[in-house]
């Protein structure tokens, strides 16, 4: 089947089966390969994009239920990759093997978005569905922390 | 792995390595390259370069410097998050004096020359040891022949001249000339025959916190895993496995599959070398094939594991204790008190993010792979042993890696990505689901531990027993990886009851160099060298084995990553059963063991973590602090936690204080801070979440909502790491910080509740109080 999707942006037209998930349409079709693919099954969040600003765990949508809203990937989420997350993602050097990174910024994006000073327990509770088994979670509270100081300034 | 380089001191003057010299080559583009020259030239070089004058370049090359001052160091560690693509370049540029924003990492391809006295692997913390002076020595090498150039152009001795932010400097002049400009001269000239490294004072760039390179490339989402490779004309493929362990595929309904939707090809693999028995089905989308997948029905033939069960793993494990006085003799006869324990731990899956995958393109005569691996030579013999073609036929790009911890110094998934390639007569790239993943995985062995301790009169040590319960010595089903139990048995023990080897090593000098650091293959809860070996009267570790077949490797910190638990849990065991402080008891043990390396730098790190925790606060019910230490991986290590659990058995570790020696140098304090906290969270995971469970010979746990990891909410509020810097060759981070976290912990929850945890994960251990 043939959709037509908006991605970063962009009108992107692919043909594949209705069933296909967002993820490997990104991933496989659109050469988009920022969202990882950590578990198929909405647990990891290695595969989180936006959806009209909302943060989705790409494996469990198809084209068909993305057709008409605004998909952002990491590859989109700043021209340059100058983010205050991504910024403070580089300066605190947040990442070990980085699998789970772009996951954890696009979530991380959503709720600074919603709540530009989080405290810890909203970062906790926001974060939750994202795994990081390199376990770097202090650092990404502390990057969080500091992309929010940076957006309020 | 076995690098007979040893850790020592840094030189500050030497003679370069025997077995390599520096030497330098003219680039086509007009840089200056220059690399380890070894005995056999070959032709694998980082490709990204582009091609060098042919004739006159040197394979294995580690540096360039264009025209322009750019600086292109080569990695060749594979990067699986421990940060080695970023620290040792450091140590490059530091020798070379270049400022480090004016330098380019790459990642270089497997080089299969002979004698590369610099492994292209990564696992068990060593390419920080083996790598740290090979790296400045190459920095230095280039350094000087810059300063030659220099000084011939001027006119002056070389020893006139000095370096810095990558520029040579005539001091008496005032005259300067950039190291680009100098490249062309440089190539002309012959390499230096020894070099000066810089006294460690001097460090500019090693010490300091460096940004990992590829950090703008992963928060852009750019591609470097395995997993994001694309090459022309790629298909896409999975293979199914038996379920069970060592079974093998008889039939399956090929044609429907090959009608479905997007496959091109799907077919029964087996007798392949190397590859366990599956079907494979080979499409133009990932999802293409794990579609097919859903509608592919299979008969196996199960073999002998389908009657393997967990229960059933571990009956045979407690009878196999029952047995554990046998032989103590009299060693316990008039102690003061007497405890037994038994501690176990079931087995766990690596599950590295990026599930395994590989990309092959195997043709008549050559294959080529794209593969996340900690061990690039072990995928090349897996290729070749699948497909046929000699080692000399096989180029390996090596990729970043979504996670190690050592399941990727296994290379099965490189076999069986060339084989489907073969078959199949196309590239393609091999991606396992995450339910493969868990379920065919080679785990880290499960295990029980069948403790005896006593105390005397006085308030020491008077005995400890440890029988060190295993399984395996089934096979893996023709997979890779080692027997379930050889990582946590004694030297010498069999499936039978075996007497073990004296502990000895503790107090000399720890090995050096080893893969797995020193004596990590020790018995039961001795774990890695050291402490209660040597330290303890009448101790003795025996080992028996329960036949299984579920395959098992290494998995960070092997055998310590357990035994440490055990070992340090049970010391506490005994401290409160002395009615002694804990903190006390453990230095006075230490104190009174024999003197050498071991000693001298375990109760250094044991007093700052103590120290700096503020040991002995007065804390109400439901709060306790707890402290464990370790060697391991040629670090030693000491946790001190405190730790909050309601009335309702909720577990909150408040604060982790983490006191490291891993020698006199901390090459990037980011990355090894970073490495500390990730295995203290890590550690922490481990203790409160995974657990495989094993029924009817298959793995029941299917995918991460099933098996658990900790999350954000559960991790530390805060981690304190300090750095010891001793005088001792700088040695690495990846594992050492792993195994006396969950001790710490658990003995914190003692001190909190009085409840003691002698089983993992700790979710199946109640921690309510009232
Ligand atoms: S891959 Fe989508 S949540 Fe894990
Ligand atoms: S950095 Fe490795 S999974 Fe998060």
């Amino acid at each position: 089947m043939n959709y037509t999707l908006n991605v970063n942006g962009k009108s992107r037209s692919v043909d594949v089966a209705p069933d296909t998930p967002m993820l490997w349409i990104l991933r496989d079709h659109l050469d988009l390969v920022g969202a990882k693919y950590g578990c198929g099954g909405g647990f990891c969040g290695a595969c989180t994009v936006h959806a009209d600003g909302v943060a989705i765990r790409s494996c469990q949508f198809t084209a068909a239920e993305m057709s008409g809203k605004k998909i952002v990937t990491i590859e989109g989420l700043s021209e340059h990759g100058t983010h205050p997350l991504q910024r403070a993602w580089c300066e605190l050097d947040v990442a070990q093997c980085g699998y789970c990174q772009a996951g954890q910024i696009m979530n991380a994006a959503e709720l600074l978005a919603k709540h530009p000073h989080p405290t810890d327990a909203d970062i906790d509770t926001a974060m939750a569905g994202n795994l990081c088994r390199c376990a770097t979670y202090t650092r990404i509270r502390a990057a969080i922390h500091q992309a929010a100081g940076q957006s309020a300034t | 792995m076995n690098s007979a380089i040893a850790p020592t001191l840094p030189p500050s003057e030497g003679a370069l390595d025997r077995r390599s010299f520096l030497r330098l080559s003219a680039l086509a583009g007009g840089g200056f390259m220059l690399g380890f020259y070894l005995k056999s030239a070959g032709t694998a070089l980082a490709e990204e370069v582009g091609a060098a004058s042919p004739g006159e370049f040197v394979p294995n090359n580690y540096l360039r410097i264009a025209p322009d001052g750019t600086v292109t160091i080569f990695s060749t560690r594979p990067e699986i998050g421990q940060g080695i693509k970023t620290s040792l370049p450091m140590l490059v540029a530091e020798e070379l004096d270049v400022d480090w924003a004016s330098v380019k990492v790459m990642s270089a391809v497997l080089d299969q020359t002979s004698g590369n006295p610099n492994p292209q692997s990564a696992g068990g913390s060593t390419s920080t040891p083996q790598s740290f002076n090979q790296m400045r020595q190459l920095g230095a090498g280039a350094r000087a022949v810059l300063v030659e150039a220099a000084a011939q152009t001027w006119g002056v001795p070389a020893a006139e001249c000095s370096t810095a932010h990558g520029e040579v400097r005539h001091v008496a002049s005032g005259k300067k000339l950039a190291y680009g400009s100098l490249v062309a001269k440089a190539a002309t000239l012959p390499p230096p025959t020894g070099v000066t490294l810089k006294d460690p004072k001097d460090f500019k760039i090693i010490g300091t916190r460096v940004s990992g390179v590829d950090n703008p490339a992963l928060v852009t989402g750019q591609p470097l895993f395995g997993i994001d490779v694309k090459v022309p004309g790629m298909a896409y493929a999975i293979l199914e496995k038996c379920p069970v362990f060592g079974g093998t595929a008889v039939s399956a309904n090929l044609d429907e599959v090959k009608k479905l939707p997007g496959v091109k090809d799907a077919f029964i693999l087996t007798g392949v070398r190397g590859v366990a028995s599956g079907v494979a089905i080979v499409a133009n989308s990932t999802w293409a094939a794990f579609s097919a997948r859903q509608q592919l029905k299979v008969t196996w033939n199960e073999g002998g594991g389908a009657n393997q069960s967990w229960t059933e793993m571990t009956r045979q494990a407690q009878a196999a204790g029952a047995q554990a006085a046998d032989g103590d003799g009299d060693v316990f006869v008039g102690a003061a008190k007497v405890i037994e324990a038994t501690y176990s731990f079931p087995y766990i899956s690596h599950a590295n993010l990026e599930p395994q995958n590989c990309t092959a393109h195997v043709t008549a005569d050559s294959a080529e792979i794209w593969v996340p691996t900690q061990n690039p030579p072990s995928a090349v013999n897996s290729v070749a042993g699948a497909t046929g073609l000699t080692a000399a036929q096989i180029k390996v790009h090596v990729t970043r890696s979504g996670g190690g911890f050592g399941r990727r110094l296994q290379t099965e998934y490189a076999a069986e990505a060339a084989a489907i390639s073969q078959k199949a007569g196309m590239p393609v790239k091999l991606t396992w689901s995450r339910e493969d993943d868990l379920r065919h995985d080679l785990y880290r062995p499960a295990g029980f531990n069948f403790l005896r301790g006593a105390v005397d009169a006085a308030g020491k040590i008077s005995a400890w027993r440890d029988l060190a319960v295993t399984f395996g010595g089934g096979g893996g089903g023709g997979r890779g990886g080692r027997g379930g139990g050889a990582m946590l048995l004694p030297p010498g023990a069999g499936a039978v009851f075996a007497q073990a080897a004296a502990p000895g090593a503790a107090g000399a000098a720890p090995a050096r160099g080893g893969a797995r650091g020193g004596g990590a293959r020790g018995g039961g809860a001795r774990g890695g060298g050291g402490f209660p070996g040597g330290f303890v009267q009448n101790f003795s570790t025996r080992g028996a084995q329960v036949a299984s077949n579920v395959p098992t490797t290494a998995w960070r910190a092997p055998g310590d990553c357990t035994a440490m638990w055990v070992s340090q849990s049970f010391l506490d065991e005994l401290a409160h059963a002395a009615g002694r402080d804990p903190l006390e008891f453990k230095l006075e043990h230490l104190g009174a063991g024999p003197a050498g390396a071991y000693r001298d730098r375990v109760i250094p790190v044991v007093k700052l973590a103590a120290e700096k925790l503020g040991w002995g606060a007065k804390l109400p019910k439901g709060r306790g602090q707890g402290i464990a230490f370790s060697f391991s991986h040629q670090g030693y290590v000491a946790h001190a936690v405190e730790v909050t659990v309601s009335p309702a058995g909720k577990l909150k570790v408040d604060r982790v204080v983490s006191a490291v020696d891993v020698g006199s140098v901390i090459v990037n304090l980011s990355g090894a801070e970073n490495q500390v906290e990730g295995s203290v969270v890590d550690a922490l995971s481990t203790l409160m979440f995974p657990a495989l469970n094993i029924e009817k010979g298959r793995i029941v746990q299917s995918n991460f909502d099933e098996y658990e990891l900790l999350r954000m909410p559960d991790a530390p509020a805060k981690i304190e790491v300090h750095f010891l810097k001793t005088n001792n060759g700088p040695t690495g981070l990846g594992e050492p910080a792993f195994s006396a976290l969950a001790p710490a912990v658990c003995n914190a929850i003692f001190a909190a509740t009085g409840i003691r945890v002698r089983e993992l994960p700790l979710s199946r251990t109640s921690l309510k109080w009232s």
